[in-house]
């Protein structure tokens, strides 16, 4: 199973309406992406809970549809 | 559902170690890319753990993402403390807040005379 790269920035915007999301298709096989997500809403919030709000955002398809993303947050940088 | 035995049995894994990461295979033979990464960072920074395989207990495997809130697995704790997984680990490592922790928790090191290579 695996989910597109389009799927998955769609999802993680309708969770994290401010996000920019940029997605990498680590392979090319539709299985193995990276995804950088930048938003404000990840200021002053240790590393772990912004992880944890994309994944929220997933709404449960990472480590099941969504076995490898890569993932890297941040807040916008000043 | 992460019932209580599960639950306690996950605690005490937690409770059993300085360094406790719950992988996919063992640590001599990591089972899952990430899994491999996580292990590679913890050796290469020389830090003992225990590595807990939860491909060998499918109750673990599925309670321990309910008991972190974390979906994925590996999952590194550090003195009861939920850390993060992977890629958190890649990137902590990278800018040194990694090696930070475990000094500041005051983590034991792998015996001192390791060979190199």
């Amino acid at each position: 199973m695996a989910m597109d790269a389009s799927e998955i920035e769609r999802l993680i915007k309708q969770g994290i309406p401010d996000a920019d999301v940029e997605i990498t298709d680590l392979r090319g096989d539709g299985d193995h992406y990276a995804a950088m997500v930048v938003s404000a809403s990840f200021e002053g919030l240790p590393r772990v809970r912004q992880h944890q709000m994309v994944y929220e955002a997933l709404q449960g398809n990472m480590g099941e549809a969504l076995h490898a993303l890569a993932l890297q947050t941040s807040a916008p940088k000043a | 559902m992460l019932d209580e035995v599960t639950k306690d049995r996950i605690s005490q894994e937690v409770a059993n170690g300085d360094v406790v990461l719950f992988m996919k295979g063992s640590a001599v033979f990591p089972q899952c890319g990430f899994s491999a990464t996580a292990v590679q960072i913890l050796s290469h920074l020389n830090i003992k753990f225990r590595g807990i395989d939860v491909l060998s207990d499918p109750a673990i495997r599925e309670g321990i993402k309910e008991y972190s809130q974390w979906p994925t697995i590996p999952q590194l704790y550090v003195k009861g403390e939920f850390v993060g997984g992977c890629d958190i680990m890649r990137e902590m490592f990278e800018t040194g807040e990694l090696q930070e922790i475990f000094t500041d928790k005051q983590v034991a090191l792998a015996s001192a005379g390791r060979e190199v290579g």
